[in-house]
């Protein structure tokens, strides 16, 4: 028999059950959806976590006060020692490694901002000059913090676009005073809009010097510290000289916590990618039920089909003949639901999209692969048995009933 | 050529064993019309089967055409099925979802024809068996006559040298079931060797040789004048 009426013989078949052939077809598609689905929407929140990671920075590695452990507490603890706190002169000794390009520290408070009668809560943030390449911020007008002492205090701060808008409106902000609590700062510029990232609106924050920021919130400590590598392949030499420098100045004790950025993202990507697998096969246990649909209903053809399967064999279609037969049937339905799934799955992913701007939803290329080949195979390995059925019959039988 | 040796058939029903056919021994030459009569469960069915290839006998050789098909795989037998061998039943089996044409096409697609070749054969057929008009209807919308017409067309249609009709007349009224007849006689005038099986003693006794059968043994062979 050509394959071409093998195709035909198997579509005439289909179109003389069309509801049962429907019912496959969609049970088909709607797991091949809900894969490309659910696997966008995991690869989305992945896509959206790494985003927001490259945009702290590149081969950034960053210090945080305190140990994590893992397991059981650390001995300070046991002596009630609280770990001890970051400073400025931390930051400034971490400049001492040759692996490392630029460092800022970072403090933050929060306080009134005033112009007049003009004011809000703003955030500030208290670091130096180099924050500026680290953090991979521009500026709108005006200039940054300037290269200086970072122990000296200055009167001098940087604004988010949204803190001149709400504060300055349509005064020039450069060059005029801002009071931060009882203090004033002169504006010297203007942070260009950046949006979010991890939290932090570089819109709604200003920035003064690390050490005005101490003075104005009367206090020592560092919230991080931002430590720039030289460039990828310094990063773990970066993070070694680092712990070794803050431990030698904390007295040996390693009470701080250092991470690489890309071991976060690195984290988050794995974390977020196994998730995404996870969804993804959940979904593809729907075309396992699929599967199993179809076999049931190809037992059923087979069953309905008894005498038509006896007339072939006595018009003398061999047993392979009849199987290829009812497997071109299941693989037909196989293939056209998978590719409703598929433009089912695409077009769910492009509202979605639409719904949620700040997700980068897209299906991955493996997915859409995965989920047609998983789709097709279950079709053809649920039609194994029926086939065989159909092809086992004994014709003298099959004719017989009626 | 049929040539059947010491065939029997057996089946296991229980724990008993039933004897379908008893040490049968027949040669029909080319061109012959056979009848094959007999009370139910006399084995007449099993016999026809048996020649249809549809069946294995438990022992006994069968030679058609001079070759040995009861050691053949499933595959070559349905070869042999497929270019020797006719059916004709009494419920027609025709493929419902399929007009006439198509049911008449079906052996040639089995056999891999080239579509061309395959339109022009089942043209022919269609027009000599008087059912062009019929040719692009479904099955359930031809009466008996016709519908019996399209399934022997079906089984004549790859030449086969053995025609196999199992009730041919069963399902339809006197008067169709005499101009099907007819035409089953008409085959074997070019060279098809023709077995039928039947109840009717009228239709039985048109053949040239009538085979009686019961129990699974042959009772009577006889000649028409001879």
């Amino acid at each position: 028999m050509i394959v071409r009426d093998v195709i035909d013989f198997a579509t005439r078949s289909l179109n003389s059950a069309r509801s049962r052939s429907f019912l496959m077809m969609l049970a088909m598609s709607i797991g091949v959806a809900s894969v490309l689905i659910l696997t966008a929407l995991g690869e989305g929140a992945r896509r959206y976590v790494v985003n927001q990671f490259s945009s702290l920075g590149t081969n950034l590695v960053i210090v945080f006060p305190g140990r994590s452990e893992t397991a059981g507490i650390s001995p300070g603890m046991l002596l009630g020692q609280t770990p001890r706190d970051l400073v400025l002169e931390d930051a400034l000794a971490i400049k001492r490694s040759s692996a490392v390009m630029r460092v800022a520290p970072l403090a933050i408070g929060g306080t009134q901002a005033a112009n007049g009668a003009r004011n809000r809560e703003v955030v500030v943030l208290g670091s130096t000059a180099d924050l500026l390449p680290i953090r991979h911020m521009e500026m709108a007008q005006g200039q940054f913090l300037p290269q200086m002492d970072e122990t000296t205090a200055a009167p001098m701060v940087v604004i988010g676009s949204k803190i001149r808008q709400e504060l300055f409106g349509v005064d020039n902000a450069v060059g005029n005073w801002l009071k931060l609590g009882d203090r004033k700062f002169r504006v010297i510029g203007i942070l260009s809009s950046q949006g979010e990232s991890m939290g932090m609106n570089s819109d709604e924050m200003v920035i003064i010097p690390v050490t005005s920021a101490h003075q104005l919130f009367n206090t020592q400590n560092l919230l991080r510290i931002l430590v720039e590598a030289k460039n990828r392949e310094l990063i773990p030499r970066a993070l070694k000289d680092t712990e070794d420098i803050i431990a030698a100045r904390h007295g040996g004790e390693k009470d701080v916590t250092v991470v690489t950025q890309d071991a976060v993202i690195a984290t988050f990507d794995r974390i977020l990618g196994a998730l995404t697998m996870a969804v993804g096969g959940i979904a593809a246990i729907s075309l396992a039920v699929a599967g199993v649909l179809i076999m049931n209903v190809m037992l059923i053809a087979v069953s309905q089909r008894t005498q038509e399967i006896g007339l072939l064999k006595a018009l003398g279609a061999p047993p392979a003949e009849i199987r290829r037969l009812f497997f071109a049937e299941a693989v037909m339905l196989s293939l056209i639901g998978s590719v409703i799934g598929l433009i089912m799955g695409e077009a769910g992913s492009f509202i979605i999209g639409k719904v949620y701007p700040t997700l980068p939803v897209t299906t991955p290329l493996w997915a859409v692969v995965a989920a047609f080949v998983t789709a097709l195979v279950t079709g053809i390995a649920f039609s194994v048995w029926p086939a065989r059925r159909a092809a086992e019959l004994d014709p003298v039988l099959a004719l017989a009933r009626r | 050529m049929i040539e059947l040796k010491n065939i029997s058939r057996n089946f296991q029903v229980g724990d008993q064993i039933v004897h379908a056919l008893r040490d049968i021994d027949l040669m029909f030459g080319a061109g012959e019309y056979i009848s094959i009569m007999g009370p139910s469960g006399s084995g007449k069915s099993t016999l026809l089967n048996m020649i249809g290839l549809l069946d294995r006998p438990s022992s006994g050789i069968y030679r058609l055409d001079g070759l040995d098909v009861t050691t053949l795989d499933d595959e070559a037998q349905a070869r042999v099925r497929r270019e020797k061998i006719g059916f004709v039943f009494q419920f027609f089996h025709l493929v419902p979802r399929l007009t006439a044409a198509m049911n008449i096409e079906l052996p040639l697609m089995l056999a891999g024809i080239d579509p061309e070749e395959r339109k022009a054969r089942v043209a022919k057929l269609v027009e000599s068996y008087g059912l062009k008009d019929r040719a692009d209807h479904r099955p359930e919308q031809l009466s008996g006559g016709q519908r019996q017409r399209v399934a022997i067309a079906r089984a004549t249609i790859m030449k086969p040298s053995v025609l196999l009709a199992d009730e041919p007349t069963g399902n339809l009224d006197r008067a169709t079931g005499h101009e099907v007849m007819r035409l089953l006689e008409q085959l074997t005038e070019q060279g098809v060797t023709l077995v039928m099986v039947t109840h009717d003693h009228e239709n039985g006794n048109r053949a040239q040789r009538q085979i009686n059968m019961e129990d699974g043994r042959i009772l009577s062979d006889q000649r028409k004048g001879g």
